[in-house]
């Protein structure tokens, strides 16, 4: 046991010696590991602020029902319940007469004549059932709902039903967009995290096959297979460590000193500053996954590249 | 003891390195191995430390079967055997005392006894001065003084040293021997390969004669002749 603890002992420190004594190596490998977490890290918080976006355009479309004065609070409780019920619907919620007048009267507050007129005429705007779809793309099972005969009944023959003020059209094809580029991202991130992947894992090799000398003297002398993988392993797994602390600070002080250079250059694509508040918020949690990413694929390339040279040869 | 009864290795069906040798290496002897280079020399030094299998016969030494031997025990093997290289096969990146350090290190010895023992045996290669040198720093005979303090501050029984002067001018030369025979003289087993035939020649020990894969012979007190 004593024994097993001075090894693991003596591995680490001669990983962490290992990665002081081959600097240059050591930063070479390390550059390129900050340059390529760095935009992965990139990709996930632009891919987050993406879905955020258009989360923000979803909720802002919704679908209203104006409804017949002469409709009983029986049967808009019995709609209500009904569209509940269909899967694509997130919320409902109704807006009765006064309700209405009094957002109409707000929203047009310095319109005078209007309010005037209005206020003559006794309240001429209907109740409403507002609709939330769940995704707007599939909006199509709601209205053929809204179609059926019975529910066509009350609902105002003159205005019907809206879909944000029909702009039904619009709306799909930004729901079709929306998707597309969701899907995109993630597959985008996932596309990029691999390549990462790949060029990290040959920068290890080769600085691991530049000592592949090493590795076959300590095999002669007897050292066992840990005891010559181990440093390299642990030195990867620092170079790893190191990548992602640059890698997160680098982005942090990318928000923090060229925010509003990064506002304008994504051409209101992007809400930078619901970027960095997500970064902010999720700071721990992308902070680990930077190191589990650096750690696990410094570990995972030093024992793939360390194997070739660690074989006996078994043939006769 | 080391023990080789009728040891082949081919390496193509063209390439026989050794054909059907077989000898025996009492414990604490000396042993000298000369040749012409593709004799078959460095091949029986590498079926020795395992480095190579051999392609039929049996090879026993200090009690190990080399048959009955896994992978997982060549590392326990190679510790029993202390190895000197023609070219040193220092490690770069270690001090002069690390090493040799690196030796114990691997077997789990503490760092109180390594920090004990290294520098005793860095005396007797007489390198104390140089213990914090990287290999780089130093001359072909210091190195391979090095080398030979890594192989021996195990305290081996058998020590293997293939052409260990191979690279020396005659005075670092004369030092690694005069190295060689006082480990010997502390019960050492030292099976030495050289093409130096003046070393060969005041030593007069036990030489054995490779020639194509052959022992051609085996004389005690002997003198270089090929």
């Amino acid at each position: 046991m004593k024994k097993k603890v001075i090894t693991l002992f003596r591995i680490i420190r001669a990983g962490l010696i290992n990665f002081v004594r081959n600097l240059s190596l050591a930063t070479a490998a390390v550059a390129i590991m900050v340059v390529t977490l760095t935009i992965v890290l990139f990709l996930v918080i632009a891919n987050a602020t993406f879905t955020n976006t258009i989360a923000q355009l979803d909720s802002k479309i919704n679908i209203s029902v104006y409804l017949l004065d002469s409709d009983t609070p029986q049967q808009v409780n019995t709609l209500e319940q009904q569209l509940r019920a269909l899967p694509n619907v997130r919320n409902v919620g109704y807006v009765s007469k006064d309700e209405a007048l009094a957002e109409y009267k707000a929203e047009n507050a310095n319109n005078t004549p209007l309010l005037e007129a209005i206020s003559e005429t006794g309240n001429p705007l209907p109740a409403s059932v507002q609709i939330e779809p769940r995704n707007i793309s599939q909006i199509q099972s709601i209205k053929n709902f809204l179609d059926k005969p019975a529910n066509v009944a009350l609902q105002d023959p003159e205005v019907g039903s809206t879909y944000s003020g029909d702009r039904k059209v619009a709306i799909n094809q930004i729901a079709k967009t929306t998707n597309l580029l969701k899907e995109g991202g993630i597959i985008g991130v996932a596309i990029f995290a691999i390549i990462s992947a790949l060029i990290i894992f040959n920068t290890l090799r080769m600085a691991i096959f530049n000592r592949r000398d090493e590795i076959t003297i300590m095999r002669l002398l007897g050292a066992t297979t840990w005891y010559i993988r181990g440093p390299f392993v642990v030195e990867s797994m620092s170079y790893g460590v190191i990548a992602a602390l640059i890698s997160v600070l680098f982005i942090k002080a990318l928000f923090s000193t060229a925010s509003s250079t990064l506002q304008a250059s994504s051409f209101g694509l992007l809400n930078i500053s619901y970027a960095y508040t997500y970064f902010t918020q999720h700071f721990w949690l992308l902070l680990t996954l930077q190191l589990g990413v650096g750690i696990l694929l410094g570990a995972v390339s030093s024992i793939i590249a360390t194997r070739r040279f660690l074989k006996f040869k078994s043939h006769r | 003891m080391i023990l080789l009864d009728r040891v082949t290795k081919t390496y193509s069906k063209r390439h026989t390195a050794l054909d059907r040798i077989s000898l025996r290496v009492e414990p604490k002897e000396f042993v000298i191995v000369i040749g012409q280079s593709g004799a078959g020399k460095t091949t029986l030094l590498r079926l020795l430390t395992r480095e190579e299998k051999p392609t039929s016969g049996k090879i026993v030494v200090g009690g190990i079967d080399y048959d009955k031997l896994s992978d997982k025990d060549i590392p326990l093997l190679r510790r029993k055997i202390g190895t000197v290289f023609q070219d040193f096969k220092l490690l770069p990146n270690k001090t002069v005392f690390e090493n040799v350090a690196f030796a114990l290190e691997i077997v789990g010895i503490g760092g109180r006894e390594i920090q004990a023992t290294v520098p005793k045996v860095l005396d007797i290669v007489n390198l104390s001065e140089k213990a914090k040198n990287m290999p780089s720093e130093l001359s072909g005979g210091e190195r391979q003084r090095v080398a030979i303090a890594r192989a021996v501050v195990r305290q081996p029984k058998i020590l293997i040293a293939d052409e260990p002067t191979g690279n020396l001018d005659p005075k670092h030369a004369w030092d690694v021997i005069k190295v060689l025979e006082k480990i010997n003289r502390f019960g050492t087993t030292v099976l030495l390969t050289t093409h130096n035939q003046e070393i060969v020649n005041k030593l007069k020990r036990r030489v054995v004669t490779l020639q194509g894969g052959k022992i051609t012979s085996d004389r005690a007190n002997a003198s270089y002749r090929i």
